[in-house]
């Protein structure tokens, strides 16, 4: 069947804010859906509340709406749209739920909308566990045994007839948010509490546990007509128990014969088919290492991470095919666009190995528990593609930036082999390294895979790189030749690891190389071995004789991306990387992209005129740098993942364009930075380096606290706290030295003032600020957590000129040609600088959406020579907008057992969401809302402040207590209330976790006394909060917004941006 | 131990050797199914051929007792990129490299098995040989002047007429060098079975009183095969006659029609094929070199291929005959398209 012409403009719903669970991989399939919607002349409608999305630009709908994902929100907006269909199925859980939603509600009748693709009916039958169930029993496919349970006790009955251990399992939630095992009754008895309240239909699902099956995946597509194909399976290496999202996963499965594979295949056709698939949908299994049983673990009836997966691993673009089916295609209609020649009716044929490995927050979150279970906890992932597993992995393992460039890591070796075995008995984030070790000191492979349930061919794959890392060891340079060279670079063996190895420089690898002529070679991802002609300009690198790519004349730029999703380097990076390519294809440049993280839009290979993925290491993306012999390479959008790539490139003599590594450095050293700004007559805050406790307290009482303190080694705030007395500064030094006492702590002034952000383009003269933005909270919140305001509200004419002029002379002093962020304090009619970053940053989609100006764009320009004000829009600050927007950040601390949830220093936000008005408080009250708060609804508030801002707390206590919410507090913040009159109900700690595991409260705020102090009360209130979907606010300046809203009770409206 | 592919256009691949040691010459094909090596290697249609695996890593799940389509492999030789020495599969009895030993095929491992994929390709299907000597081009040419594999069918069919009981429909299969799947497809439907060598006459066939001939899958190039052809148009419009692959062509070829070779085939398990009375599209497991070019007048055309639109399946317009190019008892392979089989038996007497 062609396309439908009934369907004349479509609604798509976005995926909001990237949480744990839910990142990048939805704006991917959500940009593809509304691109192959438009190109068939009809008009989409998108709303997402996530601003850092290449999905919401003009260019890809036709109408984009930057708004809360609720169903009141989207009710207006079908109001005011009158669309004619919904796709429901590109938007993740959060899209799909929101549809159901509409649906039940019968908002999607009253307007007449008609949901295309997987129609409802279907969506419920594959999402709600019960009718799953049935149906799977109807058309005999093994389910494991089961009970969906809605309450405590019919949880605990059925677990102690089934037996222990148990699934936990709660429908409708994000990336199995709330779901674990339990061995025995007590945990069950958390977590199935827990899983209840989380679930928005209050089901939860119990069933046996299979642990230590195999878990197979499959991505399956249906149309209309039934037609059904499946476009990739994928074999995850960690055993069933183990979240997809946070298991190592091979593409195609390695340890299944044709017998196995084509029975779940089958499996899963039936499955689809029953259900009434039409699009996308991911088939997941638990398959008995030992026999042929298997059982359905779940399907997901929409694109998912897994398909995004699928789709970069395999070539195939399952978002755009399902879109087509949604319109009416039928897959045999639809081409297959590598080829041009063949349809999308059919199965990809791989011919090579695909390995994913999760990116975990853990380096960031010391203390949180690394077990890994059935919730998701990584953040990101990246891929890498090899012709054996061996190189796959070691690509991947390096791709993740922890410092790891073979399967050899310092932190085991003291270990014993009982606390080796130990620690892999739990999967956690370093097994992979684990398991490495164990063979390393010759624990057999039979043994670790009956420890681990990861199957032996795994095992021995690992084992063959562990006894290539050893061989080497007792090698010299001399003794490589060509052959054997050649031998551990198909392995996938980097220059650095051979190095390392060998006790030789990195330099000398390279240059035997070269010298031998080991070079890698680029093969295509074609989607069909190499069956038939393809034009896909998509490739990985390998170590084979016939290299594939051809090389043109043309003028080229290649551009580094950002690699997997983590906090602090999010999607936002992607964005820019994207707009960077498509402004130098405007400008008629041969487009390069190298990144390696399958979730992202950069990595479609639609978008650039060639894709390397590839790991963005130095001997990687040098490679490709040498191959294709650009005239130039862009770090500046690729965060820090490009830029710490500056030194090593300038060195090879590769041309960067705009800011040179030169100049980098010189934004990037602390000492020089801190000359220069002397030289400049800026300040920034006092702060001196210490090598002891001692030391610590003599420079504190010179400066005078309070003192940001942090370790000097790490970047992006890690470590980073605020000290507000001796004891606190003493108990932090202490700690910092007994982890590492061969590095200084530096101690700075805090200055606790209003923090500004700009974000400007620098063309060596002049500068270009879009908008000069200001923080809701004060500075000693990680500028990627604390709320930001555009345009500033509170910034007098004279500070706002200083800003720029102080930009103006930053930028020239150091050189910048480009973007340039920088953040600065105001504080006390001072103007102080406390960072200067030489590349685009995390807000650079927020600002150039709300002020319209092309930032992305105008910044490549400049690098590649143009002046600023012969691009059109002008110089200095750009004109404010009429309209305010805040941007408001989105936490997955509930995911994450044990990590602080108070807002501090250290980042720790993985999304954002965009609230715009016509006023600040309307702004503030949609963002709020698409951060999960709705303001309206806040009655019941539990306060639990500290000394510092227990007076300041009184008098936003009286301003609730007028609009009229009740106020619950811990002793001492009740006796301050109670003192200055202010009504509040006293609660002991027991009572107020009490009031928030029943979720009897609407809002938190704790203001914590101490940060990463396990055992306060204030801590476990805090997450007991979180763990319940009950917003905290841990800053009362946040709080202040919350309550100047609650104020002026504001009618919000939808607008177009 | 070093070994080379010495291909017709003088093209020469270097890697090592594994299985059975010794030089072997065949047509060089690929197949790019991911899983299914050991259906692949015992199909009696590769028989004289030296498969390509285009998927990298070859022999993960070892090798195992039932996975097999005849009583031994009969690939001439067998090339993958990376072949495991270490299988894990809870049926593995023996790994790649002794099951090769054992029935005397060379193997050939760490060559770019892309590359050659992709010259067969663009160049088409090419003879090779596989050597362990610094061989040059002409003596290699010489062998493979030498080398005809129009004996095939003889080689592989069935010595022997033989049965297998059972209580539904009774069938004559004509082995050409029959799947055993196939078998298997029909002893599962119940039918009893009569199985004939491919030099039975058509009077034997007609002896045991059938409700249903079956023309079998088989390697070559059925234009080779004068002599069955003639048997098969004496059992026209005496019984009901269906057939798989060379079975399907051999039909084309009694009925007036005509079978062309294709340039590189098709070999994996992930072709479309469109079945033009359902309207439905199913992927199929496929295996053939050649193809029927042009239909018999008395026949239509039932399935086509998506991906080049060659016929898949044809059927008469008035007598019960009916065939099909794809393999619908897979193995290696999706089963979708297992309802062939119940199409096929609708037509027995």
């Amino acid at each position: 069947m062609p396309l439908n012409r009934n369907i004349k403009k479509v609604l798509v719903i976005g995926s909001g804010p990237i949480v744990i669970g839910q990142a990048a991989e939805f704006d991917y399939s959500g940009t593809q859906a509304c691109m192959a919607i438009k190109e068939e002349g009809i008009e989409v409608v998108l709303v997402n509340s996530n601003p850092a999305t290449i999905m919401t630009d003009k260019e890809v709908a036709d109408k984009v709406y930057i708004e809360p994902l609720t169903v009141e929100v989207l009710e207006r907006i079908i109001e005011k749209e009158r669309p004619d269909s919904l796709l429901a199925g590109m938007g993740g859980q959060t899209g799909l739920n929101l549809a159901v939603e509409l649906y039940e509600k019968g908002i999607l009748q009253k307007y007449n909308v008609n949901v295309i693709g997987t129609k409802i009916e279907a969506i419920k039958r594959g999402e709600d566990r019960e009718l799953f169930r049935e149906l799977m029993k109807k058309i005999n496919q093994p389910i494991i045994e089961s009970e969906i349970v809605t309450n405590l006790e019919d949880g605990i009955k059925f677990a102690k007839r089934i037996g222990y251990p148990v699934i936990i399992r709660p429908a409708y939630t994000l990336g199995g948010t709330g779901g674990g095992i339990a061995e025995d009754e007590e945990e069950l008895k958390r977590i199935l509490d827990m899983g209840l309240k989380l679930s928005s239909i209050g089901q939860v699902l119990i069933e046996k546990s299979v642990k230590g099956w195999k878990e197979i995946e499959y991505e399956v597509i249906r149309d209309s007509q039934g037609n059904c194909i499946t476009v990739c399976n994928m074999e995850n290496i960690d055993p069933v128990g183990v979240h997809t999202g946070d298991s190592i996963v091979v593409a195609p499965s390695q340890t299944l014969s044709d017998k196995e594979y084509q029975m779940l295949r089958t499996a899963s056709i039936d499955i689809i088919n029953s259900v009434g698939i039409e699009g996308g949908c991911n088939v997941q299994f638990a398959l008995n290492p030992n026999s042929f049983q298997y059982a359905v673990i779940e399907i997901n009836p929409r694109v998912s991470r897994s398909s995004a997966l699928a789709s970069k691993a395999t070539g195939y673009p399952i978002a755009k095919v399902a879109t087509k089916i949604a319109l009416g295609y039928t897959l045999d209609e639809i081409k297959n666009e590598v080829t041009n020649k063949t349809y999308a009716c059919f199965e990809p044929s791989l011919d090579y190995v695909v390995v994913k490995i999760p990116k975990w927050p853990f380096d960031k979150f010391t203390d949180a528990e690394k077990t890994l279970g059935t919730k998701m906890m990584a953040t990101g992932e990246v891929m890498a593609i090899g012709r054996n597993f061996e190189e796959a992995l070691l690509k991947g393992v390096r791709s993740l930036e922890i410092g790891a460039y073979s399967l050899e890591i310092s932190k085991f070796k003291n270990d014993s082999l009982d606390e080796l075995k130990e620690k892999v008995k739990r999967p956690n984030d370093e097994g992979l390294f684990i398991v490495a070790e164990l063979l390393r000191r010759g624990v057999d492979v039979e043994e670790i895979s009956n420890i681990t349930k990861i199957d032996k061919f795994f095992i021995n794959k690992i084992k063959n790189i562990v006894d290539r890392e050893e061989e080497l060891k007792g090698l010299s340079l001399k003794d490589l030749n060509k052959e054997k060279l050649r031998e551990y670079k198909k392995l996938g063996f980097s220059d650095r690891a051979i190095a390392h190895f060998l006790k030789a420089e990195v330099e000398d690898i390279k240059r035997l190389r070269r010298e031998l002529n080991v070079n890698p070679a680029y093969k295509m991802v074609d989607t069909c071995a190499g069956e038939f002609e393809a034009e896909t300009p998509y490739y990985y690198s390998t170590y084979e004789d016939f290299d594939e790519v051809v090389v043109t004349d043309n003028k080229k730029v290649v551009v580094i991306g950002s690699g997997p999703i983590r906090i602090g380097q999010g999607i936002e990076f992607d964005y820019s990387s994207v707009h960077c390519v498509l402004s130098l294809k405007k400008l008629g440049f041969e487009t390069i992209i190298i990144n390696n993280n399958p979730e992202t839009v950069s990595t479609d290979f639609n978008m650039s005129d060639k894709l390397y993925f590839e790991p963005l290491t130095e001997e990687d993306v040098l490679n490709v740098i040498e191959k294709e012999k650009p005239y130039g390479v862009i770090l500046q959008f690729g965060g820090q993942t490009a830029i710490k790539l500056a030194k090593y490139l300038d060195k090879k003599g590769i041309r960067i364009l705009g800011t040179s590594s030169e100049q980098i450095d010189l934004a990037e050293d602390r000492e020089r930075f801190d000359e220069l700004l002397e030289g400049l007559n800026i300040k920034r805050p006092k702060g001196r380096a210490v090598w002891s406790v001692e030391e610590g307290i003599e420079v504190s009482k010179e400066i005078g606290f309070p003192l940001l303190v942090r370790p000097s080694y790490v970047l992006g705030g890690q470590g980073m706290e605020i000290t507000r007395d001796e004891d606190e500064l003493r108990y932090y030094l202490n700690c910092a030295f007994e982890k590492d006492n061969k590095n200084p702590v530096l101690i700075d002034k805090y200055i606790c003032g209003r923090e500004i952000e700009v974000d400007a383009i620098s063309d060596g003269e002049e500068v270009l600020i879009p908008g000069i933005m200001e923080h809701l909270e004060s500075a000693g919140i990680h500028s990627g957590d604390s709320i930001t305001i555009y345009p500033a509200q509170s910034i007098s004419q004279k500070i706002k000129d200083k800003v720029l002029e102080y930009t103006k002379r930053i930028s020239k002093a150091i050189g910048i040609k480009g973007m340039i962020n920088i953040q600065f304090i105001e504080y006390k009619d001072e103007l102080y600088v406390i960072e200067v970053n030489p590349r685009a940053s995390r807000t650079v989609p927020f600002i150039s959406k709300v002020t319209g100006v092309p930032i992305v764009e105008i910044a490549t320009r400049v690098m590649l020579g143009e002046k600023l004000k012969n691009i059109g829009y002008g110089v200095d600050v750009y004109k404010e907008s009429e309209i305010v927007a805040v941007k408001v950040p989105v936490f997955s601390t509930e995911k994450l057992k044990n990590v602080e949830v108070a807002l501090g220093p250290n980042m720790k936000s993985t999304g954002e969401v965009l609230g715009i008005g016509r006023s600040l408080s309307e702004a503030l009250y949609k963002g709020f809302l698409g951060a999960g708060l709705d303001i309206k609804k806040v009655k019941k508030v539990f306060a639990a402040v500290n000394d510092y801002d227990k007076y300041e707390f009184v008098e936003l206590a009286n301003r609730m207590n007028e609009i009229g919410c009740e106020i619950y507090a811990t002793k001492g913040t009740w006796e301050v209330l109670t003192r200055e009159k202010v009504e509040a109900e006293f609660v002991d700690d027991n009572k107020a976790l009490n009031l928030i595991s029943k979720g009897d409260i609407d809002l938190v705020i704790n203001t914590p006394t101490k940060g990463n102090d396990l055992e306060r009360e204030g801590f476990k209130i805090r997450r007991r909060a979180v763990e319940r979907n009950i917003k905290v606010l841990t800053s009362l300046d946040t709080l202040r917004a919350v309550v100047k809203v609650m104020e002026n009770k504001v009618e919000y409206d939808v607008y177009v941006l | 131990m070093n070994a080379k592919l010495v291909l017709e256009n003088g093209v020469v691949f270097t890697g090592r050797a594994f299985g059975y040691l010794q030089e072997t010459v065949g047509e060089v094909v690929f197949n790019t199914g991911m899983t299914g090596y050991q259906e692949v290697l015992t199909d009696p249609s590769y028989y004289g051929q030296i498969v390509v695996m285009t998927y990298p890593l070859i022999g993960n799940y070892g090798i195992n007792y039932e996975d097999v389509e005849s009583q031994s492999p009969k690939v001439k030789g067998f090339i993958v990129k990376e072949n495991c020495t270490f299988p894990s599969n809870f049926r593995c009895s023996m790994d790649l490299d002794d099951y090769l030993k054992n029935n005397k095929i060379i193997g050939l491992e760490g060559i770019d098995t892309r590359a050659l994929t992709k010259i067969l390709r663009d160049t088409g299907t090419m003879k090779g040989v596989i050597t362990l000597e610094d061989m040059d081009i002409n003596r290699a040419k010489e062998i493979m002047k030498n080398f005809s594999n129009k004996d095939a069918v003889l080689n592989v069919t069935t010595k022997q007429k033989y049965h297998i009981d059972g209580m539904g429909k009774h069938i004559a299969v004509y082995d050409f060098g029959i799947k055993q799947n196939i078998i298997r497809s029909f002893i599962k439907r119940g039918c009893r079975l009569t199985v004939f060598p491919a030099t039975a006459s058509y009077n034997e066939i007609l002896e045991v009183n059938p409700d249903l001939v079956f023309l079998s899958n088989g390697p070559g190039d059925p234009e080779d095969l004068k002599l069955i052809i003639q048997n098969i148009k004496e059992l026209l419009g005496k019984k009901p006659i269906v057939g798989i692959c060379l079975g399907h062509q051999l039909l084309a070829l009694s009925l007036g029609g005509r079978t062309k070779k294709l340039k590189y085939g098709h070999r994996g398990c992930n072709h479309p094929v469109k079945d033009l009375t359902k309207n439905k599209t199913y992927i199929t497991s496929q295996n053939h070199g050649y193809y029927v070019d042009v239909v018999p007048e008395d026949m239509e055309v039932t399935h086509i291929s998506l991906n080049d639109g060659t016929v898949e399946g044809m059927r008469h317009k008035k007598l019960p005959i009916y065939s099909v190019q794809f393999h619908p008892e897979a193995c290696p392979g999706p089963k979708d398209n297992d309802y062939i089989f119940d199409e096929f038996l609708k037509l027995a007497l």
